[in-house]
């Protein structure tokens, strides 16, 4: 059942893709509603859907790569929703829309039957760690489109060459706050990610802390967004530094999540 | 029937034509009684504005009625038996519906976009009602333009590029450091063009301005105009750093504004970006500092450069606009032959029947012997050939009104079968 609303919720991202993509393309009103709509549609079955795999599998449906990436895209979504609320960045949909789709595609290519829950992770500590870890990355994730839109807009100023993106993307300042904003909401939750998740470690591996890939490359990420947020608050990083930073930052955390999980074997490995 | 417009404006007449145009609110209702009462003119509606004059009508078809409408505007501007056609143009049917959607759009504007037109089309509107001048057709075709008019606001950007070199400045300052509100501005050197960017910048929201010059008095004097703070000009490179926005107009023959001093400032401000609008020639500002991080500048070439850009950009919005107009023309069209088929049909049945009636009664006249059953039979036969010749007849008008072709199809029944003919007294009734 679990399984036609993720379905569901994949049409609805794709047809937010594809009017978020127009809307950047023609700049018409009538698109970026449309989009809009698809997407907070879309979270409410994706919602529906977890709700549901949740009570089939009688845990948080998030212990392996279908469900991860799938929570993943739902977690990106819903950051983008609530964002939205006090930011209007509509041309950011055009990039949350086509993520959204492709981690629930990439998601559905992994075995999406309901395995019995490893022994080991059945503790309340496992929706604990796992929200506050993907709700941080998911406003990391939003940082990066946000610091890849900076980017784009800076050099369109800076260069002197005024060309599309120019009346399309909004203004540095916006884009820079909003990068900030992500910053202060993402890294505390990631923070709280660790630190719940090597509490669980101790009760669970006897370890607070046992240098797995997982926990090496998190503590990785950590340092690089404690550095950006260091920088911000003292140094006056802003601007483009703040926002290529944002974009490493977030390379780290794609590694800590996906190339952890494929390359590397340790501890979080549950396949 | 027909909708007509007929007028001049700015775009083809001089302001001393126009200007005896413009009447006072109160004379209005007085013209809008005249014109209705206009022989052919079913309804009718006045736009006046200091750059257009429009008489907008829906008109019962026949010969003389340009003449007649022409002769009304001349009434009005005081100058009968003078020739305005020179300056006039009459647009008939859709060109007429589509005149008034660009106008009412700001799309035939002296200033593109500008919004004061609709709400004056709105007032133009309320008075003809007023004078119970409207009737079916330019009410809905009225409230259609409105509806035109407010897509073309939300849906295209046509008015918001900038297509001066001053405007350009001021939204690329808010490109860079979104809301206005909170910056300060700094102009050096109070010329004629500084003062223009600075009121720009001032109806964007800038509130806090300092002006500063080589001669103090002028200095003093634009503060005062602006309501900024005069500022002595050897101090100005310690308070750059207090200042988000520069405008730079003074005469030196060298750059007063130097690389190495901006980059301690950019420090001292912790990268809280700044934005030169260098319009002096020969140039004020060093161009190397816009490699500065967080600092960018703009000299007068490379202004120019954006307005290009958003001359460019406005075009393609123009364009959307235009489709949306032609949106709405498509709609109304398909409306009116709506309306038109129906009377056309009901026009036709009984103009056939009308002649049914008079052969009828030709023919019993001289069949004095002929049986109640004979009668029937004659009666039955006509009303059948009736039948069968319209059958044809109104389907296709009924399918043809589907395909927007309604008005063409109903011209030509009209036409063929003499259907404007027998009521062709004044449209009084």
């Amino acid at each position: 059942m679990n399984i036609i609303f993720f379905q569901a919720a994949l049409i609805f991202y794709l047809l937010g893709t594809a009017s978020s993509l127009a809307f950047l393309i023609f700049l018409r009103k009538i698109f970026s509603h449309i989009g809009k709509l698809a997407l907070t549609g879309g979270f409410a079955v994706h919602s529906l859907a977890l709700v549901l795999r949740y009570s089939e599998a009688g845990h948080t449906p998030i212990t392996n790569l279908h469900e991860s990436l799938s929570f993943f895209a739902w977690s990106i979504v819903g950051v983008y929703l609530l964002l939205h609320l006090k930011y209007r960045v509509e041309v950011l949909a055009a990039f949350i829309s086509p993520v959204a789709a492709v981690l629930i595609i990439l998601s559905s290519l992994f075995p999406k039957n309901i395995l019995p829950l490893a022994p080991i992770l059945e503790s309340y500590w496992l929706p604990i760690h796992v929200i506050f870890a993907f709700i941080g990355n998911a406003m990391f994730t939003i940082a990066f489109a946000v610091g890849v839109m900076y980017l784009i807009q800076e050099r369109q100023i800076k260069s002197k060459k005024i060309g599309p993106f120019y009346y399309r993307l909004p203004a540095l300042k916006v884009l820079d706050d909003l990068n900030y904003r992500c910053l202060t909401f993402g890294f505390p939750l990631l923070t709280l990610g660790i630190i719940s998740g090597s509490v669980w470690a101790e009760s669970a591996w006897g370890s607070y802390w046992s240098w797995d890939p997982k926990e090496t490359w998190s503590l990785i990420t950590w340092f690089l967004y404690a550095a950006l947020l260091h920088g911000r608050l003292t140094g006056g990083w802003r601007g483009r530094r703040a926002a290529i930073f944002a974009i490493v930052g977030f390379g780290a955390l794609v590694f800590s999540f996906l190339g952890v999980n494929l390359l590397l074997t340790g501890l979080h490995s549950y396949n | 029937m027909e909708i007509v417009l007929i007028g001049l404006s700015h775009k083809t007449a001089p302001v001393e034509v126009r200007e005896r145009f413009s009447i006072p609110k109160e004379q209005v209702e007085d013209f809008l009684g005249r014109l209705v009462a206009l022989p052919g003119v079913r309804e009718g509606m006045i736009l006046s504005t200091c750059n257009r004059m429009e008489v907008l009508t829906v008109l019962k078809v026949s010969d003389d009625w340009a003449d007649r409408l022409k002769d009304f505007l001349a009434g009005v501007a005081g100058m009968s038996g003078y020739d305005l056609s020179p300056y006039l143009y009459t647009l008939r049917g859709e060109d007429a519906i589509r005149h008034l959607f660009r106008v009412t759009a700001s799309m035939d504007s002296m200033v593109l976009g500008e919004p004061q037109i609709l709400g004056q089309v709105k007032e133009a509107y309320r008075q003809a009602v007023d004078s119970k001048a409207v009737g079916l057709v330019l009410n809905k075709l009225s409230h259609r333009s409105f509806f035109v008019a407010k897509r073309v606001r939300t849906e295209t950007k046509m008015t918001s590029q900038a297509v001066s070199a001053s405007f350009a400045a001021v939204e690329l300052a808010k490109k860079i450091m979104g809301n206005l509100d909170d910056k300060r501005a700094m102009l050096i050197g109070a010329g004629e063009m500084s003062e223009l960017a600075a009121r720009h910048l001032i109806s964007q929201g800038v509130n806090e301005f300092w002006v500063t010059n080589r001669t103090p008095t002028r200095a003093m004097e634009m503060a005062q105009e602006l309501g900024g703070r005069a500022v002595p000009f050897e101090d100005f490179p310690q308070m750059l750093k207090d200042v988000d926005i520069v405008v730079s107009s003074t005469g030196s023959t060298h750059y007063i504004i130097l690389k190495e001093q901006l980059a301690g400032v950019i420090r001292a401000r912790k990268n809280k970006p700044m934005f030169f609008i260098d319009i002096a020639v020969p140039r004020d500002v060093d161009p190397t500092i816009n490699e500065l991080d967080n600092i960018y500048v703009y000299d007068i070439d490379d202004l120019q450069g954006v307005v290009e850009s958003n001359k460019e950009e406005r075009r393609k919005e123009v364009l959307k606009a235009e489709e949306i107009v032609q949106q709405g023309v498509e709609s109304f069209k398909c409306w009116l032959s709506s309306l038109e088929v129906v009377p056309t049909i009901l026009d036709l049945r009984q103009h056939l029947e009308k002649i049914r009636q008079r052969e009828m009664a030709k023919t019993l006249a001289l069949l004095k012997n002929a049986s109640e059953e004979e009668h029937k039979a004659l009666d039955l036969l006509t009303q059948s050939i009736i039948n069968k010749i319209l059958h044809h007849p109104i389907s296709l008008l009924k399918h043809q009104e589907n395909r927007g072709q309604g008005k063409l199809y109903v011209d030509m029944t009209r036409k063929i079968f003499h259907l404007d003919e027998e009521d062709d007294e004044p449209s009084t009734s």
